[in-house]
């Protein structure tokens, strides 16, 4: 077991505790900044894992911009008064589909040739760098790449639309 | 291994006593530079052992004593744990910044190469980005852990004002990425050595000027000081989100600001003005345009390169200190539509002009 492994283990259970913070604590302000924790626990797990370019845009794009979004609403809302009660048997069902899904990944990551593929000898120097990760995007990827951008575009448009008062 | 590890720890010491000295340090000067600008004498009292003579001594004492010698006090029906962790996470990333901020080239000592900076990681411009984006969970989690009505307006205007102003300050780097072509701060700074025409020094400024602009703009938004100081707007929201912050936990928020300050003026420096680089100072001496030469030792040449780096970084406060001074505070919409509608168009035009520029050069 070497040093990359053990560190591994560590970070996937500081991250499996955060996420876990997420689900179980009472206060929305809380679980919010568990999942800020959770998120930036991932980023290193991206460093860990030779891409330190996704582990930037990890931080600064989820733990940086969406969540600080997040929090700006739940502060707006204080929804700290509104205690969720769900009924037992949604949570039963959550419960079910979540091991379901558990179960799915397992199944899918215990192939012969998945162990290996996430061998971090498995990817070639330079793997995860800017340059790489430009090189692929706007190379093979252009089109997708595109596509995203512009439903990104709809999406900004649409919210502006749907925010902006109605002139009479 | 010992040497290596002994030479990290002393870079690190090194960066760590700059960026905490030079906040306080900053914080006298803007109480004197105040004054100055107010034609009044100012910050004068700090007088230890009866010795008053020689102020920033006295105030850079002081102040911390003062400071953490007061009750940390935690507002009853507040979050207590969320109190006492805002504050570091506004000190954190500023401090932390500075690791991929190169002070200077290489320092070569009994034939050991240096590079005076404490991390150079590929990605290190993003890495800035994605860590100053932190910097606004100090600002919200202390507005909304002390349960103030008053912190809370200031920390919802601080979420917004820091989002908005951080997507004006990426596109406004993005044309100098694209110039340089690497998002390594040190390899910017040594691209920054090619002398256009064979004599200006190719700084990121002759190439970037609109960026720059753009950049300072929204630097002094990012760091919350007036004209944008709309999170803390004492005349309206007593301290904004602050308010219920005391001692130590207030020193935090108080050198945090300078802090931030520091680590703006030191991206300018970086990205725009050279970093250490000295016009016409090459690795092993001056060489002039006119052809003339004066060799000097290298550690000399080592030195020059970091007073440089420091004499720019301190312009860039006092000058972050000059405007906090002169200018009012803006209204809360004309922030908004400065950010949005002003800086964001501006730097997206920047980024396309670049753009057409390369291209057409052919660079």
């Amino acid at each position: 077991m070497n040093v990359e492994v053990l560190g591994f283990f560590f970070l996937a259970a500081l991250m499996v505790s955060f996420s876990l913070l997420v689900i179980l604590v009472r206060n929305p302000v809380h679980s919010a900044l568990a999942l800020v924790a959770a998120l930036f626990v991932m980023a290193i797990l991206f460093l860990n894992l030779d891409a330190p370019m996704v582990a930037a845009l990890q931080i600064l794009v989820y733990a940086g911009a969406v969540m600080v979004l997040f929090l700006f609403v739940i502060m707006l809302l204080n929804p700290a008064s509104v205690e969720p009660s769900l009924p037992v048997w949604r949570g039963v069902v959550c419960a079910a589909c979540a091991l379901l899904m558990l179960a799915l990944i397992a199944l899918l990551m215990s192939g012969p040739d998945q162990a290996e593929a996430l061998h971090p000898s498995s990817v070639g120097a330079g793997f995860g760098s800017p340059e790489a990760l430009g090189e692929t995007l706007f190379n093979d990827f252009v089109l997708p790449f595109e596509i995203a951008s512009v439903l990104l575009l709809v999406a900004i448009i649409g919210a502006v639309a749907l925010a902006r008062r109605v002139s009479e | 291994m010992w040497v290596e590890f002994s030479i990290i720890v002393a870079k690190t010491l090194i960066v760590l006593i700059l960026v905490l000295n030079l906040a306080g340090i900053m914080g006298w000067v803007e109480r004197k530079g105040s004054a100055l600008i107010q034609d009044r004498i100012g910050a004068n009292r700090a007088s230890v052992l009866g010795f008053a003579g020689m102020g920033l001594v006295n105030t850079l004492i002081a102040d911390p004593i003062k400071f953490l010698t007061k009750e940390n006090f935690t507002p009853p029906y507040g979050d207590k744990f969320l109190h006492m962790l805002a504050p570091c996470l506004a000190f954190f990333p500023s401090l932390v910044t500075f690791a991929v901020i190169p002070f200077g080239d290489i320092l070569v000592i009994g034939g050991r190469e240096i590079n005076l900076q404490l991390a150079n990681i590929n990605i290190g411009i993003l890495y800035i980005f994605a860590i100053a984006s932190l910097g606004v969970y100090g600002v919200v989690i202390g507005a909304w852990a002390s349960n103030n009505k008053f912190s809370l307006l200031g920390g919802i205007r601080g979420s917004a004002q820091m989002i908005s102003y951080e997507v004006a300050m990426g596109l406004s780097v993005m044309g100098i990425l694209m110039v340089f072509g690497t998002l390594e701060p040190q390899a910017i700074v040594r691209a920054q050595g090619y002398l256009e025409w064979g004599w200006i020094p190719g700084w990121g400024i002759l190439y970037q000027p609109l960026a720059f602009l753009l950049f300072f703009a929204a630097a002094v938004a990012e760091s919350k000081r007036i004209p944008f100081d709309l999170p803390e707007s004492e005349s309206e929201l007593v301290a904004g989100f602050h308010t219920e912050y005391s001692g130590g936990q207030f020193l935090m928020f108080f050198a945090g600001e300078f802090a931030e300050v520091i680590t703006a003026a030191a991206l300018i420096t970086t990205l725009f003005f050279g970093g250490w680089q000295v016009p016409y100072l090459m690795r092993e001496g001056f060489h002039f345009p006119g052809g003339g030469a004066l060799l000097l030792p290298q550690v000399i040449v080592a030195a020059l390169q970091v007073s440089a780096f420091l004499f720019k970084l301190v312009f860039f406060c006092w000058l972050f200190i000059l405007i906090r001074w002169t200018l009012p505070r803006f209204r809360y919409d004309q922030v908004m539509r400065l950010g949005w509608k002003m800086l964001l168009p501006a730097a997206l035009a920047n980024l396309l002009g670049t753009a057409i520029w390369i291209l057409a050069v052919g660079a």
